[in-house]
């Protein structure tokens, strides 16, 4: 061999290797993005641009009325969500940690179930549902607690393993504290990261969610994008731009939120991703 | 874990050891309400005819045109996660290739979290905004080379639909397959090395089959995660049921497909048992590729 040592060429050709690869894969995820911008924001009759359709985001009343449903539907999936879980996990955690896996199970079930599947499968509950509540979006949420479950569940379990709830609960106990107590005012406040997690994780699935509400014909955020595109393309890409732009802000916001205290890697994959590396099954959901 | 349980008092009776087990049963009411009735309605359902047990509506399954979407289903669930297999590995190992606690490598994982989870209507829009018949990549290449994209509607086919769901599967194999990489010692490279292996030959006999449970597994979850994909189909797709997820919307929404009530459960009921089968098999390689890079 000649001067250039083999290990200096083969790490000329690993860095080559990866601009590469960055580049490519980044256009590829990069161009629809601005594609939505410029198609969202162009003059098809002539140069120029509008903010035409971005205006009509709050304009319309269509889609404002599904912003609010969205919103109302996240709210309520959220507290639906901790109220359920949070008080299970603890009291799983400190008084019958033997149902600590079926509850791990359950709680990931939904994943290795298609979303599609269950709401065929519900067709009996939603009628209840409709008959008890009558004909509103609200009772979504009840729904929606299950498609959040396995996303919610890693994050509050992380945000529970990385504390000793057991000395806590304990130290708490024998200073006379009742069980509500120990849960509203030393547990919770000791997971508070773990809690801003599970509920960003929630609010940005049912921002995006489709599956549940079109086949139940309610007009949620999603549902009105679908829609309004028949009249005005240009409205429903910028809308899907501006849902992608919260959802991204909100899952962004949510890797910092859980990477600021256990920093290192791993750190945001354990708060979005899909799956556990290394555990037993369950797949992703995902709102697709 | 060994349950405490067992260091109760014989003095406690049966009642008070089974007492806190009552404060789970809100959430197991709540389950079994919203998903497992759900999910044993489905395969309850799908062997019922007009009240009575039958299997008629299993039978319909075997329509060609089910059979037909069926396979579309495992090609196109097939076809993307190898692309988004590959590709995903690649991006993950210019990554993994770095500092570990570089700039770089935290966007790229923060950001394919984000993609990962990105799918649906809005998807659909992003692509009819970039290669759709007025889409600004179309319109573009139109111009540029002649392509005929502006006049065409493969983004609708199931052609487009391998582009689009791309579009999540390789992010999604990022965030899978990177702790694999990471698993990978530096010392098995060096060990190699001195033993005189070029990169090749390291590659060949020690990295790749090393990595192959945990990119095969990977494959898996990514098939399931495409298999059961709904909402980019849907907000795609408005004509025809290419793939098995639209001919349940069919079903739901229509009074009468095949005459059958029941028919959108058998379909649920194929599509739960592909699903299930992937994913023992996902969780079988999971155990073997722990016992390496775990």
């Amino acid at each position: 061999m000649s001067a250039r040592s083999p290990r200096r060429a083969a790490r000329t050709r690993l860095q080559v290797f990866r601009v590469v690869v960055l580049v490519l894969t980044g256009a590829f995820f990069v161009v629809p993005l601005l594609s939505m911008l410029d198609f969202s924001t162009r003059l098809f009759n002539a140069d120029g641009r509008t903010g035409a359709a971005w205006a009509l985001l709050v304009a319309d009343p269509l889609l404002r009325g599904a912003i609010g449903t969205s919103l109302l539907l996240s709210l309520l999936t959220v507290v639906g969500m901790l109220v359920l879980l949070v008080p299970t996990l603890v009291w799983v955690r400190l008084r019958v940690p033997r149902l600590g896996r079926a509850v791990e199970f359950l709680c990931l079930l939904p994943l290795t179930v298609p979303p599609l599947v269950i709401i065929v499968g519900l067709t009996n509950v939603t009628a209840w549902l409709s008959y008890l509540f009558g004909d509103t979006a609200t009772w979504l949420a009840f729904l929606y607690v299950v498609l959040v479950l396995p996303y919610a569940y890693r994050a509050l379990d992380a945000g529970l393993a990385a504390i000793d709830v057991v000395t806590l609960a304990e130290a708490a106990r024998s200073l006379g504290a009742g069980w509500l107590t120990v849960i509203v005012r030393v547990v919770v406040p000791n997971i508070r990261t773990a809690l801003v997690s599970a509920s960003f994780i929630s609010i940005a699935l049912v921002l995006g969610e489709y599956t549940f509400a079109s086949l139940l014909n309610f007009d949620t955020l999603q549902v009105a994008i679908a829609l309004q595109s028949k009249s005005n393309a240009q409205e429903s890409v910028a809308a899907s731009l501006a849902s992608i732009l919260v959802a991204a802000l909100l899952l962004v916001g949510l890797s910092f939120v859980s990477g600021r205290r256990r920093t290192g890697r791993g750190a945001v994959a354990a708060g979005v991703a899909p799956v556990p590396a290394g555990t037993a099954p369950p797949v992703p959901e995902e709102p697709r | 874990m060994a349950a405490p349980a067992t260091r109760t008092p014989r003095s406690r009776s049966r009642a008070a050891r089974l007492l806190p087990v009552l404060g789970v049963v809100p959430f197991l009411a709540y389950l079994a309400v919203f998903l497992v009735v759900p999910t044993l309605t489905v395969v309850v359902g799908a062997f019922v005819e007009d009240g009575r047990p039958s299997l008629a509506v299993v039978r319909d399954l075997a329509d060609p045109a089910v059979l037909g979407s069926l396979a579309n289903s495992l090609v196109l669930s097939a076809l993307t996660a190898v692309i988004g297999g590959v590709v995903g590995a690649l991006l993950a190992y210019a990554v993994v290739t770095g500092p570990a606690d570089g700039a770089l490598r935290r966007l790229v994982t923060s950001v394919c979290g984000v993609l990962a989870q990105f799918g649906g209507v809005t998807l659909a829009f992003a692509f009819i905004a970039t290669l759709g018949i007025s889409g600004v990549v179309s319109v573009w290449l139109d111009a540029t080379f002649g392509t005929g994209l502006t006049s065409s509607t493969w983004l609708f086919s199931l052609r487009g639909l391998v582009l689009v769901y791309a579009y999540f599967q390789i992010p999604l194999m990022v965030i899978v397959f990177l702790p694999a990489l990471d698993g990978v010692r530096v010392q098995w490279r060096e060990a190699a090395e001195n033993l005189g292996a070029s990169t090749w030959q390291y590659w060949r006999l020690v990295g790749l089959p090393l990595l192959a449970p945990a990119f095969l597994g990977s494959l898996l979850l990514l098939f399931a995660n495409a298999f059961a994909a709904y909402a980019t189909a849907a907000a795609l797709v408005s004509q025809g049921n290419p793939i098995i997820p639209l001919w349940i919307r069919s079903a739901l929404t229509s009074e009468v497909v095949l005459g059958h009530a029941n028919f959108a459960y058998a379909l649920a009921l194929e599509m739960v048992l592909v699903v299930a089968l992937v994913m023992t098999g996902y969780s079988l390689l999971v155990r073997r590729t722990a016992r390496w890079l775990g």
